[in-house]
């Protein structure tokens, strides 16, 4: 019961990173309609910034955790945003009027120049980082001396994932801007004819998508302790799981999604093999679209002629 | 295309230098604060495990440069040609050139395919090139039947690859079956995967099929490394028999070819057999698709791709139309293995990377998605132009997402893209791809 309590935390911390992720593919998805494969690179490039941005500011000398922990959260945010614009303006918007492969096409492609590109610029060999955020509160500690540990660096990827998350539900639904995307997912001609700039709306679902994979790219960072050029293919596979689990084009269903798929791995991981588990991922994702195509939360899909 | 008032004062809003300086100047500070962290600054972990940093402020001045440079040449460009694209840079002679090499290409590319092993018999390194590239056009011929006649997009191609290379290896490792046996059954076990993962998921739509096909590659490639009892795990399988000349083996012993032949044993003996063996094996693929694309089946698969509603209103069965297609294209890509792991004499689950499934379908979309003739450039063009810049890993691949990219939005339908429809009623009228838009199935 304690080993089951101690990887449902884990399970948590791993689905929160994975819903952020989850995120921007359901959100792109939603109003493009194409499967944006870079997103997991763009989280590869988030984890990336943040390392860097950690040493500098480490180099200059500043010890303050709380505000290290701030100007790298932003700086992280901020540079990766300007990826995911970049990466739309150059590879998505001149196809979007193409046929219907080929977006899919050239994010594959996009996906490989990233990839590439940080292995050329940062090099090949995984870079790990001391922890940064020690300690943790023991929770319960069984007779036989098994101990349920929370540690701080979980809290906080918690807390931050909530409190994204929030600010993010505000504003899909409350902003102008929110108002804007959500009519683009609906419809784009009448959107345009009603005054929404489509491009623009377009641009900013990459930036915030981008932005939200960059604080997961970070989580990612702080909790594993390291980040490697490859390590955007699969977690961004899993986090299209989670998508397409939760049902894509929802924004709760993304995190729901997410968390479903972080609980599965942590568990199959504890109770049956380690080796298998991306297998086992994988593997939800083909019986999810067998038996679910529209997912936990989504909506069916009309096909119109 | 006329040219209205509201576009000739969004050209002259365009044009002039200070407007191009100033898109430079923009693209250039973008470019400084993408590359500013990633490529200003390296890092790399030193011997203690301690992290170090060091800077490369040289290094992103040439590249904010190189942009800068690059975003004014790319105006310029755009103002010479002008908004109605690149057509009238090609004067029609030169297009009734090319239509004119077009009809003579195919056959004399043949006649010098067959010729190359004669040509090149003493250039070890061309004729192992041009297996490599032969067994690219195969795979790319194979992936065709899926993605460039029945429309489907399949990005784990690699899975029935590694399929058909794992059986002949595991099955001549273990029972010492010959390599003539075990092609059919490699192919045969392939397409049965292709079913076993077809049936399923050929409900799904377009990309949801890619995503899944994906995933499907990647747990192959799980499986091969793990499972480490059956295929040796990341160890892979080695020692796999060479091919023999129906029974009669390649070496240098009495039995040989050499031996029964009466001439001297050469070991370009086996490379040349190897060549002949893999284009036999990429002409029967291609001779099938022809026939196949004649066939009920085949215009089936054509129709499926060019629009799914109206297939299915006309009454075909589209999941055994797609079913079809993905075991064709899977059978094909389980011989293509088998030849491989022949050639190789070893297999690992390194050579079923997602890349390897990602190149042949760049290989097939760069070849214009249904054009035999088209995928045999591309994977020529693609592989020679890999084997140029083999010492720089990286940045090849670097460079091959690249240009996946630039060919998505330059070209969207590949260098040879049209589509010659297989059935016409009274001439044969090919039909320029942009008009053609596929249908959301």
């Amino acid at each position: 019961m304690d080993y089951f309590a101690q990887q449902l935390i884990n399970g948590l911390v791993l689905g929160s990173i994975y819903g952020l992720i989850a995120i921007g593919y359901t959100m792109v998805y939603g109003i493009v309609g194409m499967i944006n494969f870079a997103h997991g690179d763009i989280f590869m490039i988030g984890g990336f910034v943040a390392l860097i941005t950690f040493l500098i500011l480490i180099s200059l000398g500043l010890t303050a955790i709380p505000v290290i922990l701030l100007v790298v959260l932003l700086v992280s945010m901020a540079i990766t945003a300007l990826y995911g614009w970049t990466i739309e303006r150059i590879a998505y918007r001149p196809l979007r009027h193409s046929f219907r492969l080929a977006p899919m096409l050239s994010a594959i492609g996009m996906s490989f120049v990233l990839t590439n590109y940080s292995q050329v610029a940062q090099g090949a060999r995984v870079k790990p980082i001391p922890p940064f955020i020690t300690g943790g509160h023991t929770l319960h500690e069984s007779a036989d001396g098994f101990v349920i540990q929370l540690s701080n660096i979980q809290i906080m990827v918690v807390v931050t994932t909530i409190v994204l998350l929030g600010i993010f539900t505000w504003l899909v639904s409350r902003t102008r801007l929110g108002r804007d995307m959500r009519a683009c997912e609906q419809d784009q001609t009448m959107a345009a004819l009603l005054g929404v700039d489509v491009d623009r709306t377009i641009s900013m679902t990459f930036v915030i998508g981008a932005a939200l994979a960059a604080v997961a790219g970070l989580m990612y960072l702080l909790y594993y302790g390291l980040v490697d050029f490859f390590m955007g293919f699969v977690a961004g596979i899993k986090a299209f799981t989670a998508a397409v689990l939760g049902g894509i084009g929802s924004l709760p269903g993304a995190m729901l999604g997410g968390l479903a798929i972080g609980l599965i791995e942590t568990f199959w991981s504890a109770y049956f093999s380690v080796e298998y588990k991306d297998v086992a991922a994988f593997s939800i994702l083909i019986v999810v679209l067998i038996f679910m195509p529209t997912g936990l939360l989504g909506r069916p899909e009309v096909e119109k002629v | 295309m006329t040219t209205t008032p509201h576009e000739t004062t969004a050209a002259s809003r365009t044009t002039g230098i200070p407007f191009i300086l100033k898109t430079a100047l923009i693209n250039a500070v973008i470019a400084l604060v993408l590359f500013s962290l990633m490529v200003g600054v390296r890092t790399e972990a030193g011997s203690d495990g301690q992290l170090t940093y060091w800077t490369r402020f040289g290094d992103l001045a040439w590249l904010v440069g190189a942009v800068f440079g690059g975003s004014i040449v790319i105006e310029l460009l755009r103002q010479w040609i002008g908004p109605t694209g690149a057509e009238k840079l090609v004067p029609p002679a030169v297009h009734s050139g090319i239509s004119f090499i077009g009809r003579y290409l195919a056959p004399v590319l043949l006649i010098f395919t067959l010729l190359v092993p004669v040509i090149f018999y003493n250039q070890r390194y061309i004729l192992d090139l041009a297996i490599l590239v032969l067994t690219y056009v195969m795979l790319g011929w194979g992936l065709n039947v899926v993605v460039g006649l029945a429309g489907l997009l399949d990005l784990g191609y690699v899975a029935f690859y590694a399929v058909g290379a794992y059986s002949y290896g595991l099955l001549a490792t273990s029972f010492g079956w010959s390599f003539w046996v075990c092609l059919p059954l490699a192919g045969i076990l392939a397409a049965f995967w292709g079913v076993l993962l077809g049936f399923p998921v050929l409900r799904l739509r377009g990309d949801y099929l890619a995503i899944v096909t994906l995933a499907f590659g990647e747990i192959i490639r799980l499986v091969i490394i793990n499972w480490q009892d059956l295929t040796g795990g990341p160890n892979g399988v080695s020692g796999i028999p060479r091919p023999s000349f129906f029974g009669i083996p390649l070496d240098n012993s009495d039995d040989g070819l050499a031996a029964k032949l009466g001439i001297e044993y050469s070991p370009t003996h086996r490379i040349v057999f190897l060549f002949y063996l893999i284009l036999a094996l990429a002409l029967l693929t291609n001779w099938v698709t022809i026939r196949l694309r004649r066939l009920p089946i085949g215009r089936a698969w054509e129709a499926l791709r060019e629009d799914e509603v109206a297939c299915r209103a006309l009454g075909i069965n589209t999941t055994t139309t797609k079913l079809t297609a993905f075991a064709t294209g899977a059978m094909f890509g389980g011989f293509a293995g088998a030849f491989f792991a022949t050639r190789q004499g070893f297999i690992s689950p390194e050579s079923f990377t997602f890349q390897e499934s990602a190149l042949v379908l760049a290989i097939v979309v760069l070849g214009g998605m249904g054009s035999q003739l088209g995928v045999a450039l591309a994977a020529l063009a693609m592989i020679g132009g890999f084997e140029l810049f083999r010492s720089l890993e990286a940045y090849r691949m670097l460079a091959f997402g690249m240009a996946m990219v630039l060919i998505m939005i330059w070209r969207p339908r590949g260098i040879i893209g049209h589509r010659a429809p297989t059935v016409f009623l009274t001439k044969a009228q090919a039909i320029s791809s942009d008009l053609v838009k596929e249908g959301h199935g």
